[in-house]
Protein backbone atom coordinates (compact mmCIF):
# COMPACT_ATOMS: atom_id res chain seq x y z
CA UNK A 1 0.00 0.00 0.00
CA UNK A 2 2.66 2.79 1.02
CA UNK A 3 5.26 1.98 -1.94
CA UNK A 4 2.02 1.72 -4.74
CA UNK A 5 1.25 5.74 -3.29
CA UNK A 6 5.09 6.29 -2.82
CA UNK A 7 5.72 5.19 -6.33
CA UNK A 8 2.47 7.31 -7.45
CA UNK A 9 3.87 10.77 -5.58
CA UNK A 10 7.22 9.94 -7.13
CA UNK A 11 7.03 9.31 -10.66
CA UNK A 12 4.80 12.99 -10.76
CA UNK A 13 7.14 15.56 -9.86
CA UNK A 14 10.57 16.68 -9.69
CA UNK A 15 10.03 19.34 -6.91
CA UNK A 16 11.07 21.10 -4.29
CA UNK A 17 10.21 19.84 -0.62
CA UNK A 18 9.37 21.98 2.15
CA UNK A 19 7.15 22.10 5.65
CA UNK A 20 5.50 24.95 4.13
CA UNK A 21 2.09 24.86 6.37
CA UNK A 22 2.14 24.03 9.93
CA UNK A 23 -0.67 22.83 11.89
CA UNK A 24 -1.71 24.94 15.49
CA UNK A 25 -4.95 24.10 16.96
CA UNK A 26 -6.40 26.70 18.76
CA UNK A 27 -9.20 25.13 20.08
CA UNK A 28 -10.47 21.39 21.10
CA UNK A 29 -13.46 20.16 22.41
CA UNK A 30 -13.76 20.26 26.20
CA UNK A 31 -13.51 16.90 26.80
CA UNK A 32 -10.69 15.39 24.58
CA UNK A 33 -9.86 11.21 24.98
CA UNK A 34 -6.28 11.48 26.81
CA UNK A 35 -3.68 8.99 25.32
CA UNK A 36 0.08 8.53 25.92
CA UNK A 37 1.92 7.80 22.33
CA UNK A 38 5.03 6.49 24.30
CA UNK A 39 8.38 7.27 22.02
CA UNK A 40 9.48 4.21 19.85
CA UNK A 41 12.33 2.27 20.00
CA UNK A 42 14.58 2.40 17.61
CA UNK A 43 16.67 -1.39 16.79
CA UNK A 44 19.13 0.70 14.05
CA UNK A 45 22.42 1.81 13.64
CA UNK A 46 21.66 5.19 12.26
CA UNK A 47 19.23 7.91 13.22
CA UNK A 48 16.15 7.79 11.64
CA UNK A 49 14.73 10.31 8.78
CA UNK A 50 11.69 10.88 11.01
CA UNK A 51 10.12 10.78 14.62
CA UNK A 52 7.33 8.66 14.01
CA UNK A 53 5.77 8.66 17.31
CA UNK A 54 5.91 12.36 16.96
CA UNK A 55 4.04 12.43 13.88
CA UNK A 56 1.24 10.11 14.98
CA UNK A 57 1.15 12.66 18.44
CA UNK A 58 0.60 15.61 15.63
CA UNK A 59 -1.91 13.74 13.68
CA UNK A 60 -3.64 13.03 16.56
CA UNK A 61 -3.35 16.55 18.21
CA UNK A 62 -4.25 18.11 15.26
CA UNK A 63 -8.02 16.50 15.44
CA UNK A 64 -8.51 18.29 18.42
CA UNK A 65 -10.01 14.78 19.96
CA UNK A 66 -6.87 13.99 21.49
CA UNK A 67 -4.85 15.10 24.23
CA UNK A 68 -1.72 14.22 24.45
CA UNK A 69 0.69 12.97 27.41
CA UNK A 70 4.04 15.32 27.37
CA UNK A 71 6.45 12.88 26.96
CA UNK A 72 8.86 14.30 30.31
CA UNK A 73 6.07 13.11 32.34
CA UNK A 74 6.33 9.99 30.85
CA UNK A 75 7.79 7.83 33.99
CA UNK A 76 9.25 4.89 31.28
CA UNK A 77 9.60 4.42 27.92
CA UNK A 78 8.11 0.43 27.12
CA UNK A 79 8.10 -0.65 24.04
CA UNK A 80 5.38 -3.53 24.24
CA UNK A 81 2.82 -5.15 26.73
CA UNK A 82 5.31 -6.94 29.19
CA UNK A 83 7.10 -3.79 30.04
CA UNK A 84 3.97 -1.77 30.83
CA UNK A 85 3.24 -1.21 34.46
CA UNK A 86 0.02 -0.11 33.99
CA UNK A 87 -0.49 1.31 37.52
CA UNK A 88 1.64 4.01 37.12
CA UNK A 89 0.05 5.01 33.49
CA UNK A 90 -3.76 5.29 34.92
CA UNK A 91 -2.94 7.33 37.63
CA UNK A 92 -1.10 10.08 35.06
CA UNK A 93 -4.95 9.88 34.20
CA UNK A 94 -4.74 8.53 30.20
CA UNK A 95 -7.49 6.56 28.87
CA UNK A 96 -5.24 4.79 25.85
CA UNK A 97 -1.39 4.52 25.22
CA UNK A 98 0.37 3.28 21.81
CA UNK A 99 4.18 1.64 22.09
CA UNK A 100 6.13 0.16 19.47
CA UNK A 101 9.27 -0.42 18.02
CA UNK A 102 10.98 -0.16 14.87
CA UNK A 103 13.95 -1.83 13.33
CA UNK A 104 15.83 -2.18 9.71
CA UNK A 105 14.58 -4.29 7.76
CA UNK A 106 14.98 -6.10 3.89
CA UNK A 107 13.07 -3.34 2.51
CA UNK A 108 12.97 -0.30 4.57
CA UNK A 109 11.92 -0.06 8.54
CA UNK A 110 9.67 -2.51 10.15
CA UNK A 111 7.16 -1.56 12.81
CA UNK A 112 5.88 -3.31 15.64
CA UNK A 113 2.54 -1.39 17.26
CA UNK A 114 0.59 -1.91 20.64
CA UNK A 115 -2.92 -0.01 21.17
CA UNK A 116 -4.04 -0.56 24.95
CA UNK A 117 -6.84 0.42 26.89
CA UNK A 118 -5.24 1.47 29.87
CA UNK A 119 -8.10 1.09 32.37
CA UNK A 120 -8.99 -3.01 31.39
CA UNK A 121 -5.32 -2.71 30.31
CA UNK A 122 -6.80 -5.06 27.28
CA UNK A 123 -4.65 -4.73 23.82
CA UNK A 124 -6.92 -3.17 21.49
CA UNK A 125 -5.08 -3.04 18.01
CA UNK A 126 -1.32 -4.49 17.40
CA UNK A 127 0.14 -4.70 14.07
CA UNK A 128 3.79 -4.64 12.58
CA UNK A 129 4.21 -3.09 9.33
CA UNK A 130 7.08 -3.29 7.06
CA UNK A 131 7.76 0.28 5.19
CA UNK A 132 8.47 -1.56 2.04
CA UNK A 133 10.56 1.23 1.24
CA UNK A 134 7.74 3.85 1.83
CA UNK A 135 8.54 7.13 3.61
CA UNK A 136 7.89 6.89 7.35
CA UNK A 137 5.78 9.10 7.15
CA UNK A 138 3.52 7.47 5.80
CA UNK A 139 4.05 4.85 8.55
CA UNK A 140 3.49 7.20 10.85
CA UNK A 141 0.14 8.57 9.27
CA UNK A 142 -1.21 4.84 8.93
CA UNK A 143 -1.04 3.79 12.57
CA UNK A 144 -2.81 7.44 13.11
CA UNK A 145 -5.12 6.49 11.05
CA UNK A 146 -5.55 2.89 12.78
CA UNK A 147 -5.74 4.56 16.39
CA UNK A 148 -8.05 7.17 15.56
CA UNK A 149 -10.81 4.76 14.23
CA UNK A 150 -9.70 2.37 17.15
CA UNK A 151 -10.98 4.59 19.60
CA UNK A 152 -13.47 6.88 17.78
CA UNK A 153 -15.01 4.73 15.50
CA UNK A 154 -14.57 7.06 13.03
CA UNK A 155 -11.57 6.27 10.04
CA UNK A 156 -9.05 8.63 9.95
CA UNK A 157 -7.98 10.63 7.76
CA UNK A 158 -4.35 10.96 8.38
CA UNK A 159 -3.11 9.50 5.06
CA UNK A 160 -4.91 11.85 2.87
CA UNK A 161 -3.51 14.84 0.82
CA UNK A 162 -4.61 18.79 0.10
CA UNK A 163 -3.77 20.25 -2.59
CA UNK A 164 -4.21 24.28 -2.30
CA UNK A 165 -2.92 27.26 -4.46
CA UNK A 166 -0.53 29.85 -2.92
CA UNK A 167 -0.14 33.67 -4.26
CA UNK A 168 2.97 35.55 -3.40
CA UNK A 169 3.87 38.82 -4.24
CA UNK A 170 1.79 41.49 -5.73
CA UNK A 171 1.44 43.37 -9.30
CA UNK A 172 3.40 41.69 -12.24
CA UNK A 173 5.80 40.02 -10.30
CA UNK A 174 2.61 37.60 -8.07
CA UNK A 175 3.24 34.30 -8.27
CA UNK A 176 1.22 31.44 -8.24
CA UNK A 177 1.97 28.28 -7.13
CA UNK A 178 -0.19 24.68 -7.11
CA UNK A 179 0.72 22.97 -4.23
CA UNK A 180 0.02 19.71 -2.88
CA UNK A 181 0.76 18.66 1.19
CA UNK A 182 -0.03 15.84 3.43
CA UNK A 183 -3.30 16.94 5.87
CA UNK A 184 -0.77 18.02 8.22
CA UNK A 185 0.50 20.48 6.07
CA UNK A 186 3.97 18.63 5.78
CA UNK A 187 6.07 17.42 2.88
CA UNK A 188 4.42 20.20 0.56
CA UNK A 189 5.41 19.79 -3.21
CA UNK A 190 4.97 22.88 -6.12
CA UNK A 191 2.54 20.85 -9.02
CA UNK A 192 2.30 23.95 -11.12
CA UNK A 193 3.96 27.48 -10.24
CA UNK A 194 3.15 30.22 -12.89
CA UNK A 195 2.86 34.12 -13.45
CA UNK A 196 -0.94 33.98 -13.87
CA UNK A 197 -3.60 32.63 -11.79
CA UNK A 198 -4.17 28.76 -10.77
CA UNK A 199 -8.05 28.39 -9.56
CA UNK A 200 -10.51 25.56 -8.51
CA UNK A 201 -8.48 22.55 -7.84
CA UNK A 202 -10.93 19.77 -7.55
CA UNK A 203 -10.01 15.53 -7.27
CA UNK A 204 -11.90 12.75 -8.96
CA UNK A 205 -13.69 10.64 -6.24
CA UNK A 206 -10.74 8.07 -6.78
CA UNK A 207 -8.04 10.37 -6.13
CA UNK A 208 -6.46 9.33 -9.35
CA UNK A 209 -6.90 12.93 -11.22
CA UNK A 210 -7.12 16.24 -10.37
CA UNK A 211 -8.63 18.82 -12.13
CA UNK A 212 -8.05 22.79 -12.14
CA UNK A 213 -8.08 25.97 -14.10
CA UNK A 214 -5.12 28.09 -15.20
CA UNK A 215 -4.48 30.99 -16.93
CA UNK A 216 -1.13 30.52 -18.07
CA UNK A 217 -1.76 30.72 -22.00
CA UNK A 218 -3.70 34.11 -20.44
CA UNK A 219 -6.86 32.37 -21.08
CA UNK A 220 -8.71 30.35 -18.47
CA UNK A 221 -8.52 26.51 -19.30
CA UNK A 222 -9.33 23.64 -17.22
CA UNK A 223 -6.51 20.90 -17.13
CA UNK A 224 -6.45 17.75 -15.88
CA UNK A 225 -3.65 16.19 -14.03
CA UNK A 226 -3.36 12.53 -13.81
CA UNK A 227 -1.64 10.88 -10.95
CA UNK A 228 -0.60 7.92 -12.29
CA UNK A 229 0.94 8.58 -15.20
CA UNK A 230 1.99 12.03 -14.36
CA UNK A 231 -0.11 13.59 -17.31
CA UNK A 232 -1.33 16.56 -18.04
CA UNK A 233 -4.54 17.18 -20.29
CA UNK A 234 -6.37 19.95 -21.35
CA UNK A 235 -9.94 20.17 -21.87
CA UNK A 236 -11.37 22.15 -24.82
CA UNK A 237 -12.03 26.06 -23.59
CA UNK A 238 -14.68 28.42 -25.20
CA UNK A 239 -14.81 31.90 -25.47
CA UNK A 240 -15.34 33.34 -21.97
CA UNK A 241 -15.10 31.97 -18.98
CA UNK A 242 -14.01 28.51 -18.45
CA UNK A 243 -13.94 27.15 -14.64
CA UNK A 244 -15.44 25.73 -11.55
CA UNK A 245 -14.62 22.24 -12.36
CA UNK A 246 -16.29 19.41 -10.32
CA UNK A 247 -16.31 15.93 -10.83
CA UNK A 248 -18.88 12.82 -11.00
CA UNK A 249 -18.77 9.78 -9.20
CA UNK A 250 -17.45 7.93 -12.10
CA UNK A 251 -14.45 10.37 -12.81
CA UNK A 252 -16.01 9.69 -16.67
CA UNK A 253 -17.72 13.41 -15.94
CA UNK A 254 -17.15 17.21 -15.55
CA UNK A 255 -19.52 19.47 -14.24
CA UNK A 256 -17.88 22.85 -15.45
CA UNK A 257 -18.91 26.59 -15.86
CA UNK A 258 -18.93 28.01 -19.37
CA UNK A 259 -20.13 31.64 -20.34
CA UNK A 260 -19.82 30.58 -24.44
CA UNK A 261 -23.82 31.43 -24.96
CA UNK A 262 -23.34 34.93 -22.67
CA UNK A 263 -23.73 34.64 -19.08
CA UNK A 264 -22.48 31.76 -16.72
CA UNK A 265 -24.07 28.27 -16.95
CA UNK A 266 -23.35 24.72 -15.60
CA UNK A 267 -22.32 22.72 -18.36
CA UNK A 268 -21.77 18.31 -18.12
CA UNK A 269 -18.76 17.24 -20.35
CA UNK A 270 -18.59 13.66 -20.65
CA UNK A 271 -14.82 13.15 -21.18
CA UNK A 272 -15.53 10.00 -22.48
CA UNK A 273 -17.74 10.58 -25.85
CA UNK A 274 -16.59 14.82 -25.50
CA UNK A 275 -20.16 15.42 -25.48
CA UNK A 276 -21.09 18.40 -23.77
CA UNK A 277 -24.70 18.97 -22.33
CA UNK A 278 -25.80 22.19 -21.34
CA UNK A 279 -27.52 22.12 -17.47
CA UNK A 280 -28.84 25.01 -16.47
CA UNK A 281 -30.53 27.99 -18.53
CA UNK A 282 -30.94 31.63 -16.72
CA UNK A 283 -29.54 35.13 -17.58
CA UNK A 284 -28.34 35.29 -13.58
CA UNK A 285 -24.76 33.69 -12.47
CA UNK A 286 -25.00 29.94 -12.28
CA UNK A 287 -21.65 28.80 -10.88
CA UNK A 288 -19.91 26.34 -8.89
CA UNK A 289 -21.28 23.02 -9.45
CA UNK A 290 -20.76 20.05 -7.11
CA UNK A 291 -22.32 16.67 -7.92
CA UNK A 292 -24.50 14.86 -4.84
CA UNK A 293 -22.71 11.30 -4.01
CA UNK A 294 -25.02 9.63 -5.77
CA UNK A 295 -24.38 11.38 -9.22
CA UNK A 296 -27.92 12.05 -9.72
CA UNK A 297 -28.15 15.71 -9.20
CA UNK A 298 -25.85 18.86 -9.30
CA UNK A 299 -26.13 21.19 -6.87
CA UNK A 300 -24.83 24.67 -7.73
CA UNK A 301 -24.65 28.40 -6.81
CA UNK A 302 -27.31 30.86 -8.33
CA UNK A 303 -27.98 34.68 -8.00
CA UNK A 304 -31.28 34.24 -10.34
CA UNK A 305 -33.70 35.13 -7.00
CA UNK A 306 -31.34 38.24 -6.11
CA UNK A 307 -28.40 37.04 -4.09
CA UNK A 308 -26.54 33.96 -4.09
CA UNK A 309 -27.98 30.71 -3.56
CA UNK A 310 -27.54 27.09 -3.40
CA UNK A 311 -30.09 25.26 -5.56
CA UNK A 312 -30.28 21.28 -6.54
CA UNK A 313 -30.93 20.62 -10.24
CA UNK A 314 -31.78 17.01 -10.81
CA UNK A 315 -30.05 15.26 -13.90
CA UNK A 316 -33.11 13.20 -15.04
CA UNK A 317 -36.26 15.44 -14.39
CA UNK A 318 -34.19 18.78 -14.78
CA UNK A 319 -36.79 19.75 -11.96
CA UNK A 320 -34.21 22.42 -10.12
CA UNK A 321 -35.10 23.32 -6.32
CA UNK A 322 -33.60 25.98 -3.89
CA UNK A 323 -31.79 24.15 -0.71
CA UNK A 324 -30.99 27.19 1.43
CA UNK A 325 -33.51 29.80 3.00
CA UNK A 326 -31.35 31.02 6.04
CA UNK A 327 -29.59 34.13 5.56
CA UNK A 328 -28.86 36.25 2.58
CA UNK A 329 -26.69 34.84 0.80
CA UNK A 330 -25.39 31.13 0.86
CA UNK A 331 -22.53 29.71 -2.14
CA UNK A 332 -20.43 27.36 -3.02
CA UNK A 333 -21.76 24.16 -1.14
CA UNK A 334 -20.33 20.65 -0.95
CA UNK A 335 -21.53 17.47 0.53
CA UNK A 336 -20.48 15.03 2.91
CA UNK A 337 -20.16 11.44 1.38
CA UNK A 338 -23.16 10.34 2.96
CA UNK A 339 -24.93 13.63 1.44
CA UNK A 340 -26.21 14.10 4.98
CA UNK A 341 -25.04 17.66 5.86
CA UNK A 342 -24.13 20.61 3.03
CA UNK A 343 -21.13 22.96 3.73
CA UNK A 344 -20.86 26.73 2.31
CA UNK A 345 -19.75 30.55 2.56
CA UNK A 346 -22.77 31.81 4.47
CA UNK A 347 -23.09 35.68 4.87
CA UNK A 348 -24.54 37.60 7.36
CA UNK A 349 -24.15 41.35 8.84
CA UNK A 350 -20.37 40.06 10.45
CA UNK A 351 -19.11 38.54 7.18
CA UNK A 352 -18.66 35.33 5.37
CA UNK A 353 -18.17 32.55 7.20
CA UNK A 354 -18.31 28.61 6.97
CA UNK A 355 -21.74 26.78 7.68
CA UNK A 356 -23.35 23.72 7.66
CA UNK A 357 -26.92 22.74 6.62
CA UNK A 358 -28.59 19.41 7.51
CA UNK A 359 -30.19 19.08 4.33
CA UNK A 360 -33.41 16.96 5.62
CA UNK A 361 -33.64 19.50 8.04
CA UNK A 362 -32.94 22.64 6.43
CA UNK A 363 -31.01 23.44 10.43
CA UNK A 364 -28.27 25.47 9.44
CA UNK A 365 -24.92 25.78 12.03
CA UNK A 366 -22.30 28.70 11.80
CA UNK A 367 -19.05 27.20 12.17
CA UNK A 368 -16.80 30.28 12.33
CA UNK A 369 -16.54 33.14 13.55
CA UNK A 370 -13.77 34.80 11.18
CA UNK A 371 -15.18 36.92 8.73
CA UNK A 372 -13.17 36.35 5.36
CA UNK A 373 -14.04 32.48 4.90
CA UNK A 374 -13.99 30.93 1.69
CA UNK A 375 -14.21 27.39 -0.26
CA UNK A 376 -14.58 24.99 2.46
CA UNK A 377 -13.63 21.42 1.61
CA UNK A 378 -14.72 18.12 3.35
CA UNK A 379 -12.29 15.41 5.16
CA UNK A 380 -13.24 12.02 3.38
CA UNK A 381 -14.39 10.93 6.69
CA UNK A 382 -16.45 14.04 7.29
CA UNK A 383 -15.53 15.29 10.53
CA UNK A 384 -13.87 18.54 9.58
CA UNK A 385 -13.90 21.01 7.12
CA UNK A 386 -10.76 22.77 5.40
CA UNK A 387 -11.38 26.31 4.31
CA UNK A 388 -9.30 29.35 3.69
CA UNK A 389 -9.58 32.58 5.71
CA UNK A 390 -7.41 35.73 6.80
CA UNK A 391 -5.38 35.91 9.52
CA UNK A 392 -3.74 39.52 9.84
CA UNK A 393 -4.72 40.41 6.27
CA UNK A 394 -3.21 37.08 5.11
CA UNK A 395 -4.69 34.29 3.47
CA UNK A 396 -4.07 31.21 5.16
CA UNK A 397 -5.71 27.76 5.86
CA UNK A 398 -8.17 26.71 8.51
CA UNK A 399 -9.95 23.78 9.82
CA UNK A 400 -13.30 23.25 11.87
CA UNK A 401 -14.59 20.35 12.84
CA UNK A 402 -18.62 19.89 11.59
CA UNK A 403 -19.82 19.97 14.71
CA UNK A 404 -18.03 23.36 15.43
CA UNK A 405 -16.01 22.08 18.17
CA UNK A 406 -12.57 21.45 16.72
CA UNK A 407 -10.80 24.69 14.82
CA UNK A 408 -7.09 24.95 13.68
CA UNK A 409 -5.37 26.97 11.76
CA UNK A 410 -2.70 25.92 9.19
CA UNK A 411 0.02 29.40 8.41
CA UNK A 412 2.07 29.08 6.04
CA UNK A 413 5.16 30.88 5.26
CA UNK A 414 4.78 30.93 1.37
CA UNK A 415 2.52 33.89 1.11
CA UNK A 416 -1.58 34.04 0.36
CA UNK A 417 -3.04 30.45 0.55
CA UNK A 418 -6.20 29.83 -0.69
CA UNK A 419 -8.79 27.09 -2.05
CA UNK A 420 -7.93 24.14 -0.07
CA UNK A 421 -8.77 20.68 -1.87
CA UNK A 422 -8.85 17.92 0.70
CA UNK A 423 -8.21 14.59 -0.91
CA UNK A 424 -10.41 11.71 -0.62
CA UNK A 425 -9.27 8.29 1.03
CA UNK A 426 -6.06 7.25 -1.27
CA UNK A 427 -5.43 3.80 0.37
CA UNK B 1 -26.35 57.43 -24.01
CA UNK B 2 -26.06 60.65 -25.46
CA UNK B 3 -23.04 62.59 -24.54
CA UNK B 4 -22.56 66.12 -26.06
CA UNK B 5 -18.87 66.94 -27.12
CA UNK B 6 -19.19 69.58 -25.04
CA UNK B 7 -18.87 67.44 -21.77
CA UNK B 8 -17.30 65.10 -23.39
CA UNK B 9 -14.24 67.39 -23.75
CA UNK B 10 -14.57 68.33 -20.17
CA UNK B 11 -14.83 65.19 -18.35
CA UNK B 12 -12.06 63.93 -20.17
CA UNK B 13 -9.84 66.71 -18.94
CA UNK B 14 -10.64 65.65 -15.64
CA UNK B 15 -9.31 61.97 -16.33
CA UNK B 16 -7.21 62.07 -18.46
CA UNK B 17 -3.59 63.26 -18.73
CA UNK B 18 -3.42 67.25 -18.86
CA UNK B 19 -1.05 66.38 -21.87
CA UNK B 20 -4.35 64.27 -23.31
CA UNK B 21 -6.98 66.63 -22.40
CA UNK B 22 -5.54 69.45 -24.08
CA UNK B 23 -4.61 67.45 -26.82
CA UNK B 24 -8.49 66.77 -27.28
CA UNK B 25 -9.30 70.33 -26.49
CA UNK B 26 -7.10 71.23 -29.20
CA UNK B 27 -8.85 69.08 -31.38
CA UNK B 28 -11.99 70.06 -30.38
CA UNK B 29 -11.82 73.46 -31.93
CA UNK B 30 -13.64 71.70 -34.76
CA UNK B 31 -12.81 68.02 -34.17
CA UNK B 32 -14.28 66.13 -31.30
CA UNK B 33 -17.27 63.54 -33.04
CA UNK B 34 -21.23 64.27 -31.67
CA UNK B 35 -22.82 60.90 -31.13
CA UNK B 36 -24.47 61.20 -34.74
CA UNK B 37 -20.80 60.78 -35.98
CA UNK B 38 -19.49 58.18 -33.13
CA UNK B 39 -22.50 56.11 -33.64
CA UNK B 40 -21.59 55.95 -37.18
CA UNK B 41 -17.59 55.28 -36.59
CA UNK B 42 -17.19 52.80 -38.47
CA UNK B 43 -18.21 54.00 -41.48
CA UNK B 44 -16.34 56.99 -40.86
CA UNK B 45 -13.18 55.03 -40.72
CA UNK B 46 -13.93 53.15 -44.06
CA UNK B 47 -14.36 56.82 -45.68
CA UNK B 48 -11.85 58.85 -44.11
CA UNK B 49 -12.88 61.77 -46.60
CA UNK B 50 -15.02 62.40 -43.93
CA UNK B 51 -13.11 63.65 -41.87
CA UNK B 52 -10.74 65.60 -44.40
CA UNK B 53 -7.41 66.36 -43.43
CA UNK B 54 -8.34 67.49 -39.62
CA UNK B 55 -6.64 66.02 -36.77
CA UNK B 56 -9.03 63.36 -35.63
CA UNK B 57 -7.69 64.17 -32.10
CA UNK B 58 -7.45 60.65 -31.22
CA UNK B 59 -5.07 58.32 -32.97
CA UNK B 60 -2.82 55.04 -32.55
CA UNK B 61 0.38 57.29 -30.66
CA UNK B 62 -2.24 58.94 -28.23
CA UNK B 63 -4.75 56.35 -27.61
CA UNK B 64 -2.19 55.13 -24.90
CA UNK B 65 -2.39 58.00 -23.04
CA UNK B 66 -6.34 57.94 -22.44
CA UNK B 67 -7.26 56.04 -19.02
CA UNK B 68 -7.23 52.78 -19.22
CA UNK B 69 -8.23 51.71 -15.63
CA UNK B 70 -12.44 52.14 -15.01
CA UNK B 71 -13.35 51.17 -11.65
CA UNK B 72 -16.83 49.71 -10.66
CA UNK B 73 -19.50 50.43 -7.50
CA UNK B 74 -19.25 47.03 -5.17
CA UNK B 75 -21.26 43.91 -6.67
CA UNK B 76 -22.15 46.28 -10.11
CA UNK B 77 -21.53 45.54 -13.21
CA UNK B 78 -22.51 49.11 -14.56
CA UNK B 79 -20.11 51.53 -16.02
CA UNK B 80 -19.82 54.95 -14.11
CA UNK B 81 -21.04 57.67 -15.65
CA UNK B 82 -17.28 59.91 -15.29
CA UNK B 83 -16.06 56.72 -17.43
CA UNK B 84 -18.54 56.96 -20.96
CA UNK B 85 -16.40 60.17 -22.01
CA UNK B 86 -13.07 58.52 -22.01
CA UNK B 87 -14.28 54.88 -23.50
CA UNK B 88 -15.96 56.93 -25.66
CA UNK B 89 -12.72 57.94 -27.30
CA UNK B 90 -11.33 54.46 -27.08
CA UNK B 91 -14.36 53.43 -29.14
CA UNK B 92 -13.73 56.05 -31.30
CA UNK B 93 -10.31 55.20 -32.11
CA UNK B 94 -11.22 51.52 -32.69
CA UNK B 95 -14.09 52.53 -34.38
CA UNK B 96 -11.89 54.45 -37.14
CA UNK B 97 -9.10 51.77 -36.72
CA UNK B 98 -10.61 48.01 -37.74
CA UNK B 99 -7.08 46.79 -37.32
CA UNK B 100 -7.07 47.95 -33.83
CA UNK B 101 -8.05 45.62 -31.08
CA UNK B 102 -8.18 45.50 -27.25
CA UNK B 103 -8.77 43.28 -24.53
CA UNK B 104 -10.63 43.96 -21.78
CA UNK B 105 -9.90 42.62 -18.40
CA UNK B 106 -12.53 42.25 -15.31
CA UNK B 107 -11.91 42.05 -11.94
CA UNK B 108 -13.55 42.22 -8.98
CA UNK B 109 -12.09 42.56 -5.15
CA UNK B 110 -12.33 39.91 -2.81
CA UNK B 111 -15.53 39.73 -1.21
CA UNK B 112 -18.24 36.64 -2.42
CA UNK B 113 -17.09 33.55 -3.33
CA UNK B 114 -14.02 33.56 -6.05
CA UNK B 115 -16.37 31.67 -9.14
CA UNK B 116 -18.79 34.39 -8.28
CA UNK B 117 -16.12 36.95 -8.96
CA UNK B 118 -14.85 35.32 -12.12
CA UNK B 119 -18.56 35.85 -13.34
CA UNK B 120 -18.78 39.40 -11.70
CA UNK B 121 -15.86 40.74 -13.68
CA UNK B 122 -16.84 39.27 -16.95
CA UNK B 123 -20.14 40.96 -16.80
CA UNK B 124 -17.64 44.11 -16.11
CA UNK B 125 -15.35 43.12 -19.15
CA UNK B 126 -18.94 42.68 -20.99
CA UNK B 127 -20.37 46.36 -20.21
CA UNK B 128 -17.46 47.87 -21.62
CA UNK B 129 -17.90 45.52 -24.39
CA UNK B 130 -21.25 46.21 -25.18
CA UNK B 131 -20.66 50.13 -24.69
CA UNK B 132 -17.84 49.73 -27.42
CA UNK B 133 -19.75 47.68 -30.25
CA UNK B 134 -22.75 50.20 -29.61
CA UNK B 135 -20.58 52.59 -30.98
CA UNK B 136 -19.59 50.55 -33.55
CA UNK B 137 -16.31 48.96 -32.82
CA UNK B 138 -16.61 45.35 -34.24
CA UNK B 139 -16.55 42.35 -32.46
CA UNK B 140 -13.34 40.86 -33.80
CA UNK B 141 -12.32 43.83 -32.40
CA UNK B 142 -12.63 43.41 -28.66
CA UNK B 143 -11.57 40.37 -26.43
CA UNK B 144 -12.99 39.53 -23.50
CA UNK B 145 -10.97 38.16 -20.11
CA UNK B 146 -12.18 37.73 -16.36
CA UNK B 147 -9.65 37.58 -13.40
CA UNK B 148 -12.25 37.92 -10.78
CA UNK B 149 -10.48 38.43 -7.52
CA UNK B 150 -7.06 36.74 -8.28
CA UNK B 151 -5.32 39.81 -9.39
CA UNK B 152 -6.21 42.56 -7.13
CA UNK B 153 -4.71 45.91 -7.45
CA UNK B 154 -1.21 46.52 -6.52
CA UNK B 155 -2.61 48.74 -3.89
CA UNK B 156 -4.76 46.05 -2.21
CA UNK B 157 -7.49 48.52 -1.97
CA UNK B 158 -11.07 46.64 -2.74
CA UNK B 159 -12.38 50.01 -4.22
CA UNK B 160 -9.19 49.98 -6.88
CA UNK B 161 -9.97 46.28 -7.56
CA UNK B 162 -13.32 45.95 -9.29
CA UNK B 163 -12.39 47.42 -12.28
CA UNK B 164 -11.83 47.13 -16.24
CA UNK B 165 -9.06 47.74 -17.65
CA UNK B 166 -8.29 48.32 -21.15
CA UNK B 167 -5.12 47.19 -23.06
CA UNK B 168 -4.09 47.61 -26.71
CA UNK B 169 -3.56 44.16 -28.17
CA UNK B 170 -3.16 45.58 -31.40
CA UNK B 171 -3.34 49.75 -32.71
Amino acid sequence: MFKRFCITLAALFSISVNAEVFVEVVEGIEEPTHIAVVPFGWDGDNALSEDVSAIISNDLRQSGMFKLMAEQDMLSSPERQDQIFFRDWRISGNDYMLVGSLKPSATGVSAHVELFDILSEQKIWAQDIDSEGASLRDVAHYIADQVFQKITGIRGAFSTQVVYVTAQGRGDSRKYRLQMADSDGARSQTILSSNEPIMSPTWSRDGKKLAYVSFETDRPVIYIHHWETGVRQSIQSFKGLNGAPAWDPTGNKLAIVLSKDGNPEIYVLNLISGSLERITRHYGIDTEPTWSPDGRSILFTSDRAGRAQIYSVDLASRVTKRLTFKGSYNSRGRLTQDGRFLTMVHQDSAGYHIAVQELKSGNLRILTSSKDDESPSISPNGVVVMYATKQGGKGVLAGVSLDGKIKFTMPSSLGEVREPAWSPFLN
Amino acid sequence: MKVSSLTQVKKVSKFASIAVAALIVAGCSGQVKTDAEVDDASAASTSPASTGSQITGINAENVGDLQSVYYFEFDQSVIRSEALPSLALHAQFLAQNSAAAVRLEGHADEQGTREYNIALGERRAQAVEQFFIGRGVGGNQVETISYGEEKPDFSGLASKSRRVEVRYTAK
